[in-house]
């Protein structure tokens, strides 16, 4: 039997206390490679949002319309990535024609997101947790704005780090791991609010 | 039935899905017709909207350089955007000089035609033309290194300056299933204008070197453009020093003919570098013309020569040679062709020797 958690706490506990990246570790790679500024990388945030709340819809209509009443549950990874990669086409597409200044901020990271493991962890998650329809959306936006968070803070963090002397096998990549291991330990802090799982 | 539903389902999401894509760029890459308007209205042309500016105006025979193919990782194929060209992007970034964002330079291949669209490009770009050539022979320089002889159509001519390179284009073959280009020096004479010697390594997994070698031979059809590029003989000066590795012989082997065919009174001293015997080529045809020309002085060099190479030349990395050679050459130009790793080290070598950057002209590739 499923307990029934409110679509509100999810969409917090999405955030805070299992954000996709501090908690889940979903979703490393463009959260390391493109966390050098924070400009960038808070665009990039945004972008993983919108498409993570676009994606988590469809798929939630495709995995209650196709793939439970045809039992092809073994499919799931297929279909939901295909329809991730097609879905981020259209968005791109209907993104440059329609909102043209958002494009030129948001555009270019859109192909990037495709394959963002976060993008298709949150369709997982919410087909394992069996969520309704409310609680998905929510818990798409909550956990795209908890990978912003996450993004932001470290790249906020790197900027005033480049004035800082690091040793030499630390720049880059590696002292934004050690980062993002502090920042997780910060967050455990926000364990006892909430929790969903 | 397992095997069937599976792929029954995968196929028709699929297909659904290819379905509203299409639908979708229908609807939403549909720009009408736009109108590019060049040098001021020198040339107005309509074209459909929704592609980039680089491909719209190749589709009208109108050549920017690219070496890249339009991906934004060579900055060659930078033009005037004066109206038109919607922000700067930052994949555009990285190639835009601060001078060049004021002046509104874009990478053409970044550009989206969306609505009528105002650009300058230099006139000496019209010069550039397509030719469909017949193959007239392949000849194996080393063992990876080949050139082409294209012979251009009757009565066409292309007017080059030596040292300007060229692109081919390259026919779906194999697993390649588009047609890419990629830019090649020229190697013979600007006053052999009926016939284009490119000279092209064999890369591996690279696709246009890979279709060069393993496609192309004598009798057959293809297409190249150009001239394209700014690295030529400039020859503000009594002596030059010339480096070159691997394909990179192609360019200098033009300007040397270019120079001699003209008697320009410039000094040329000519550093060939290759690892063993086995990869150096036209060694006979320089030596030739270094003995019948006092302008011309020939130094080819190996920096690991095999034991039976019985090579009794200039021995070490090409950079230890010039450093030999040359004493003071800030009154030199220097012409530089060949890996970036090659370049930077002989930049270095050249500016020790007193050569100022802005007298070293290179292409790397």
């Amino acid at each position: 039997m499923t307990i029934t958690v409110s679509p509100l706490i999810i969409f917090l506990a999405s955030i805070l206390t299992s954000n996709m990246i501090l908690s889940n570790f979903l979703g490393m790679c463009s959260y390391i490679s493109i966390s050098g500024e924070y400009k960038t990388a808070s665009s990039l945030g945004k972008s993983v949002t919108l498409v993570m709340v676009f994606t988590t819809i469809i798929n939630y209509w495709v995995n209650k319309l196709l793939i439970v009443p045809l039992g092809l549950e073994y499919l799931q990874y297929i279909l939901f990535i295909m329809i991730i990669a097609a879905s981020v086409q259209i968005i791109e597409m209907a993104m440059d024609r329609l909102l043209p200044d958002l494009h030129v901020k948001l555009g270019i990271f859109l192909p990037l997101i495709t394959v963002n493991c976060a993008i298709l962890g949150t369709t997982l998650f919410m087909v394992i947790r069996d969520y309704s329809f409310i609680q998905s959306v929510l818990f798409g936006l909550g956990s795209g704005i908890g990978w912003w968070l996450a993004i932001s803070a470290l790249a906020a963090i790197r900027e005033k780090m480049g004035k800082a002397k690091l040793p030499k096998g630390l720049e880059g990549p590696g002292i934004a791991f050690i980062i993002t291991g502090i920042m997780a330990l910060a967050f455990i802090g926000f364990s006892g609010i909430f929790s969903i799982t | 039935m397992v095997i069937l539903t599976t792929v029954l389902s995968v196929t028709a999401v699929s297909v659904a899905l290819a379905f509203i894509i299409i639908v979708a760029e229908y609807f939403f890459n549909n720009y009408g017709e736009c109108e590019i308007d060049i040098n001021g209205g020198n040339k107005v042309l309509k074209i459909e909207g929704g592609s980039s500016l680089l491909s719209a105006l190749a589709g009208q025979k109108i050549f920017i350089p690219s070496a890249c193919g339009g991906k934004a990782t060579c900055g060659l194929c930078k033009v005037q955007v004066l109206e038109g060209a919607g922000p700067l992007l930052p994949t555009e970034e990285p190639y835009l000089t601060e001078d060049e964002r004021k002046n509104h330079y874009r990478l053409s291949c970044q550009v989206k035609v969306k609505n009528n669209i105002r650009i300058l490009v230099p006139e000496e770009l019209f010069n550039i033309k397509e030719f469909v050539t017949t193959i007239e022979s392949v000849t194996q320089l080393t063992h990876d290194i080949k050139g082409f002889k294209f012979k251009l159509p009757d009565g066409e001519t292309v007017h080059f300056k030596a040292g300007q390179y060229m692109q081919l284009y390259t026919k779906p073959y194999a697993k390649v299933k588009e047609s890419v280009y990629r830019a090649y020096s020229i190697a013979s004479a600007p006053s052999d204008d009926g016939i284009v010697e490119l000279i092209i390594r064999l890369v591996p997994d690279g696709i246009c070197t890979t279709y060069a070698h393993t496609q192309l031979s004598e009798g057959d059809q293809v297409n190249i453009s150009g001239p394209y590029g700014d690295f030529y003989l400039r020859g503000d000066c009594k002596e030059i020093v010339m480096i070159a590795g691997g394909s990179g012989l192609a360019p200098m082997k033009s300007i040397i003919l270019d120079v001699l065919e003209k008697n320009i009174d410039i000094k040329m001293n000519f550093f060939f570098g290759a690892v063993t015997k086995k990869d150096l080529y036209y060694l006979d045809f320089f030596h030739d013309l270094a003995k019948r020309h006092e302008n011309l002085r020939f130094i080819p060099a190996l920096s690991k020569p095999a034991p039976e190479d019985n090579w009794d030349g200039e021995v070490g990395l090409i950079t230890e040679v010039v450093d030999r050679y040359i004493e003071d050459c800030s009154e030199m130009e220097g012409y530089l062709c060949g890996s970036p790793g090659m370049i930077n080290a002989c930049l270095s070598v050249l500016n020790k020797k007193g050569m100022s950057d802005d007298r070293i002209f290179f292409d790397k590739f």
